[in-house]
Formats: structure tokens, sequence, C-alpha cells
């Protein structure tokens, strides 16, 4: 359950940003969480509504957006889709693939709660 | 960090931040790194499933090192000191970290033992993670190289379910291949499966019980102490960076 950890991260993410522009209520917290990262979205969501308790994110809907994985095929010289890092290339075969894309976790952006500042 | 949007009522204000979750976590490690490389220690992290027999390979390692004082361990574990008090018993330092309920150790962790330890320049800091093979594979500890320790007994299997720990790991070693004869587990196919994941791992097998391969370990690890680059020549340790 490292997504704890995770969670944590993201809070502390959002206290920082909270205090730098002074934000008592959030309506949304964006994530971009890769297809390759080591995260399950699920038990992500549920970490946080533990670790945003009493935050300025406590009632923010989490919107998780995915980024499908892709990599560089370093035989085909060209990019391919990869869903998973065990993925061969679908053309040549050859697992000897960069991932350039679907690796991330990140914070992307804060939603305000309307009429609020 | 940007600021879009009006002030109007009907607008929706959002702050841009573009941060990564783990960013607290890869500047620590990158502390590490910078510190560990300066004074030449050369640092690894262990990791594999609780029992594949971690402890026993690092106690067996450092009995066949020329001198255990010029190694120092970093024991993970949810429980106890178990583990570091076997890894004293060969004469190296060992530093025990409860992580409690925690599935992994993180950099911050791994900072504040070595702010502790002492550390000889130009040593070996074995650093060995909780036993898991999800968690600890999110989390940079600044160690020079992955080691990936699978057991027989735990299927050949496992890099393909397992596929994050492997990605990035320096040497992949199949431990207790003494037990070979009893389990079903193809060598062959375990390095395969692991390549795939990861083309550039390298792979040993040995037993700690009969010594098998032991020789090829220590040579591997030799061979790493012997390329690391020690840049810290004029014997300035530096402070270890905190960030308690």
């Amino acid at each position: 359950m490292h997504e704890m950890a995770l969670a944590e991260g993201v809070r502390s993410i959002v206290d920082n940003a909270a205090r730098a522009h002074r934000i008592r209520g959030l309506e949304a917290v964006v994530l971009e969480i890769g297809q390759l990262s080591c995260v399950d979205p699920e038990a992500l969501r549920f970490a946080l509504g533990l670790a945003l308790r009493g935050s300025a994110a406590e009632r923010a809907r989490i919107e998780i957006e995915s980024i499908p994985g892709e990599g560089w095929c370093l035989a085909c010289d060209r990019n391919v889709p990869l869903a998973s890092r065990a993925d061969a290339c679908p053309s040549c075969g050859s697992h000897r693939i960069q991932p350039l894309r679907g690796t991330e976790m990140r914070v992307r952006e804060l939603l305000l709660q309307k009429n609020r500042q | 960090m940007g600021l879009r949007g009006g002030q109007a009522d009907t607008e929706q204000r959002v702050i841009q931040l573009e941060q990564d979750i783990l960013g607290v976590n890869n500047a620590i490690a990158a502390a590490n790194r910078r510190w560990l490389r300066r004074n030449g220690i050369l640092s690894l992290n262990l990791v594999s499933s609780p029992g594949a027999g971690k402890t026993s390979l690092l106690t067996e390692t450092i009995r066949r090192l020329p001198d255990a004082s010029a190694v120092t361990v970093i024991e993970g574990d949810q429980q106890t000191d178990l583990d570091a008090a076997r890894i004293r018993e060969t004469g190296a330092k060992a530093l025990q970290i409860n992580t409690g309920k925690g599935c992994h150790l993180d950099a911050r962790m791994v900072n504040e033992a070595i702010g502790r330890l002492n550390m000889e320049p130009a040593s070996l800091l074995l650093i060995e993670n909780v036993g898991n093979l999800v968690c600890p594979a999110s989390f940079d500890l600044g160690e020079e190289a992955r080691v990936v320790i699978l057991s027989v007994t735990e299927g050949d299997d496992k890099p393909l379910k397992y596929p994050d720990i492997f990605v990035g790991a320096s040497l992949m070693i199949v431990s207790k291949t003494d037990l070979l004869p009893y389990v079903h587990f193809d060598i062959d196919r375990v390095t395969e499966y692991a390549r795939r994941i990861n083309p550039d791992i390298a792979c040993l097998t040995l037993s700690v019980e009969t010594g098998q391969g032991m020789d090829a370990w220590m040579e591997w690890l030799e061979k790493r102490r012997s390329t690391f680059c020690i840049t810290a020549a004029d014997g300035d340790p530096g402070l270890v960076p905190f960030f308690t």
C-alpha cells in the first residue's frame, strides 16, 4: 500500500499551494497517473480520502487522468504503444523499448471553489 | 505555479502545478546520492520478497569481504531489530529502521540513517529494503544500483508478475539454488522474463548454503567497487544533507 505514501505526497503539494495562494477550499484536485507508473488509481483514491482530511482539499473531487504508455522501439526507430513494461514492440517483437510517456505521477492542477477566494 | 482564470464569481479558477508526487522523495534521494558519491561510498539497494534470503546473503557477503568494518548495512523491516543484530555479529556496522506499518524504505529514512552512521569514505553501504516486491519500486533511495533477489521457491514468473521492481535494477540474483532439485524453477526462463522487462539487467545465481555462485557475486561487487568513481580525493567528507 505505497499509495498511502503517494497520497501524503499529494497532501504536502496541496498544503504548499494552499498556503502560497491562501486557499481555503478546493473543488477538485487533478492528478495525472501514467499507465506504466506503479500506482493503482483506486487504491490511491482511497488513500487520498484519508490523507486529505483537514486540508483545503478535504471535500474536493479527485480527478485522475490516466496517461497511456508509449515507448520508442530501438530496433524499429519509432514510437509504439506500451500498455505494460512487459510488452514487446508490436512490429518487431523486441523488448528493447524506451518508455517515453506513461510513467508520470503528477498533481497537474487544483480547481478552486467558486465564489470563494 | 501559475494562476489562470478571472476574479468573476462564475469563472473557475485554476492553479496549475505540474508537480511530481514523488518530487520530495526524489530530491532527498538526489542529495543522498551526491553525498554518497562525494565520499566514494558505493551503495546498493537490495530488494526482494520476504524470505528470499537477503540477510543471509548479506552476512555471507560480509564474511567473504576482507574488511567487515568497511561495510555498513541499513536494515529495513516493519518490526524488530533481529536483522541488524545478525549483521552486527559479522563485525559490520548496522542500523535498523523499523517502518512500523510502512511497506518500503524512502529517501528520508535513508537520509536520517546516513546522518547517524558515521560511515568511512570509500566504504560499502548495503541497504536491505523491506521485504516486498511491489512498494519499494517507486522509491529512489539515492543508491548507486538496485539489486533484486529472487529465490527459486518463489517461481520463475515473478519478473512478469512484478515488473516494476525489475525496471531500473542493475542485477537480479536468483538465490537458494541448492533447492532447485525440489522445485519447478527454470533459470533460463526467469532470465528471459527479467530481460523482457529490463534488457540490460545482469543475472547471477547463487546459494548461500553451498556457496555455489558466491564467487561470481563477489566479483560483481568488486568490479562495481573498483569502477566506482571516488571523487572525494581531497578527503573532505562534507556534511550529510539533513532534511528532518
